[in-house]
């Protein structure tokens, strides 16, 4: 019995080296004096941080997708917070399958999302711009961000909606007074995930960058440049730890709204 | 009042209103999109021209032409073994965190999970190719270790890279709800087999296991349906043998510029795959039926 637990505790070591490999090798990479992404390791040094900061075209791709994942992350909350409401707190016709076909892009292959919205805006005469990229974006952090948001507006008491309502309140500022702040924490968290998904993702970018490329898309260009690779961990170091600090955040309002409406705890995102 | 008014102040009513911005949205977006790409891949294009009239021309190419016919037999089976090494690496680590762990750590446990997942997917997939390159880590470390004399070459531009690369990223995915399903498994089930004399490993398929088969297909269809749409890994990490159909719907949309063939691929693709799927649903239901 000793010995199967043994055999149970390396297989989770095991398998946590094997999921954290690419994590753990980003820095070491990022650190590592020598043009050639490969061991052994020829010494420390900070060069390919100071790199990045002379780069004009990285500069131009990191505000274009800052402003998509911004503009991605406000969109997605605003419909989440819409749809979440609307499925956890009233039963209307179809809900079901509504709600279902809104979370379709969840399980929807990327490439299938970029194909169909590149081949609308062909059509429609529209011209490919950072636009194109949000739209898309929108449509598949939407689903994250319901998944998020449900479980906030789930845990909200209504008695205190009802109390609201008793107290002579309007439903607009019971929805402003009472609503919004026990499950702000529940925002604040959609916010931050749907502009990490939108910050990182390429597959749908790629397909509907015109001529301004986001971070992702400039990276894939490099990725064919032996002498860029070096550089491009250290982007990725700097991109890793932003994405961890983002995700801590959220994960931190997330367990603080959980807390808030006091229900146990059970597990993180997605 | 009339119905009309009764109706509208309604609970039925104010739900469909507060959800029609998000379900126009999506209306748009996605259906109208899907429903365009379903129309144009029933035209036909040659060079810049495209000819509007139905033609059934892009499908016959894309079910009887060898080459894309083999495609998408590669892409299937690469998915499918994806799809097995990913539930079958999840499995014990949901276990592990739903029956091994103490209540508290659990979430921390489920973020430590998901955190490798937030490493840039691009990013992520390059260092798979330094992990398995010729002059790679795993290279590096069997022959400093002795193992082996010269460098190992099958592991890098071939499926078995690219089945290891998509599992990696993929592999959150299917803990989380195989998890789900197995903390909702009643533990005085489980129990109750104890005591009837079942030992562990009949305990757990003829309890655990069933009961949480619903995880199981949760994080089948959530692993299986996206990666038949993954261009990046193939390209990155598969090498000439190891490209699948979204590359090549990929180099019709782009390179290639037969949006209508893309198209007819890209949907052959999806009624394939939701084939599959729905056929596993199926099966896996007769399974827990009779399990029961």
């Amino acid at each position: 019995m000793l010995r199967k637990g043994h055999i149970f505790k390396w297989y989770i070591g095991i398998f946590l080296v094997f999921l954290y490999a690419p994590a753990i090798l980003l820095p070491v990479f990022a650190f590592n004096d020598s043009s050639i992404v490969s061991f052994p390791l020829k010494g420390f040094t900070t060069k390919w941080f100071a790199v990045l900061q002379t780069n004009e075209t990285l500069h131009v791709a990191v505000g274009n997708s800052l402003m998509i994942a911004v503009t991605t992350a406000l969109f997605s909350t605003l419909f989440g917070v819409l749809a979440a409401r609307a499925s956890t707190r009233f039963v209307f016709p179809a809900r079901r399958s509504i709600m279902g076909f809104i979370m379709l892009p969840m399980v929807l292959p990327e490439i299938i999302i970029g194909v169909s919205l590149l081949v609308v805006i062909i059509q429609m005469g529209f011209e490919l711009s950072l636009w194109s990229i949000i739209l898309g974006h929108i449509l598949i952090c939407t689903p994250f961000c319901i998944a998020i948001l449900s479980s906030a507006f789930m845990n909200l008491d209504q008695s205190l909606e009802e109390a609201s309502f008793d107290l002579g309140q309007t439903r607009w500022n019971t929805f402003w007074l009472v609503i919004i702040p026990l499950v702000m924490p529940g925002i604040v968290a959609s916010l931050l995930i749907a502009f990490t998904i939108s910050l990182d993702e390429f597959i749908i970018a790629f397909f509907l960058a015109g001529t301004e490329p986001t971070l992702p898309v400039y990276i894939w260009g490099q990725l064919r440049f032996p002498a860029k690779l070096p550089s491009l961990m250290a982007l990725g170091t700097i991109l890793l730890v932003l994405s961890i600090s983002l995700l801590l955040v959220a994960d931190y309002f997330r367990r603080r709204g959980i807390r808030k409406t006091g229900i146990e705890n059970t597990g993180g995102f997605l | 009042m009339t119905w009309f008014q009764k109706w509208r102040r309604g609970e039925g009513a104010q739900g469909l209103f507060l959800i029609s911005p998000t379900l126009a949205f999506t209306l748009l977006l996605l259906a109208v999109p899907l429903v365009m790409v379903i129309v144009l891949s029933f035209w036909t294009q040659d060079y810049l021209t495209l000819h509007r009239t139905f033609s059934l021309e892009n499908y016959r190419t894309a079910w009887t032409e060898p080459m894309y016919q083999y495609l998408m037999a590669r892409s299937l089976k690469i998915s499918m073994l994806v799809t097995a090494m990913t539930v079958l690496l999840a499995y014990p680590v949901a276990y592990f965190i739903s029956f091994r762990v103490s209540p508290k750590r659990k979430a921390m446990w489920i973020f430590l999970i998901t955190i490798p997942f937030w490493t840039s997917y691009l990013m992520r997939i390059f260092l798979w190719k330094v992990i398995l390159g010729y002059n790679g880590v795993v290279n590096g470390s069997l022959m400093g270790l002795g193992v082996i004399e010269q460098p190992l070459s099958f592991i890098l531009y071939n499926q078995n890279a690219v089945v290891l690369t998509l599992a990696h990223a993929w592999v959150p995915f299917a803990i989380l709800p195989i998890f789900v399903a197995l903390e909702r498994v009643d533990r005085s089930l489980i129990e109750a087999a104890e005591d009837l004399g079942d030992t562990k490993w009949r305990r757990f398929l003829r309890v655990t296991l069933p009961l949480s088969m619903p995880g199981v297909i949760a994080a089948t269809i959530i692993v299986f349906i996206p990666t038949i749409g993954d261009y990046v890994t193939p390209r990155l990490v598969g090498g000439p043998n190891g490209l699948m159909i979204a590359n090549m719907i990929e180099l019709q949309f782009k390179k290639a510029n037969d949006a209508p063939l893309g198209a007819a691929l890209a949907i052959s693709a999806m009624i394939i795959v939701t084939c599959v799927a729905l056929i596993f649903i199926w099966l896996n239901k007769k399974y827990i039926r009779e399990a029961k």
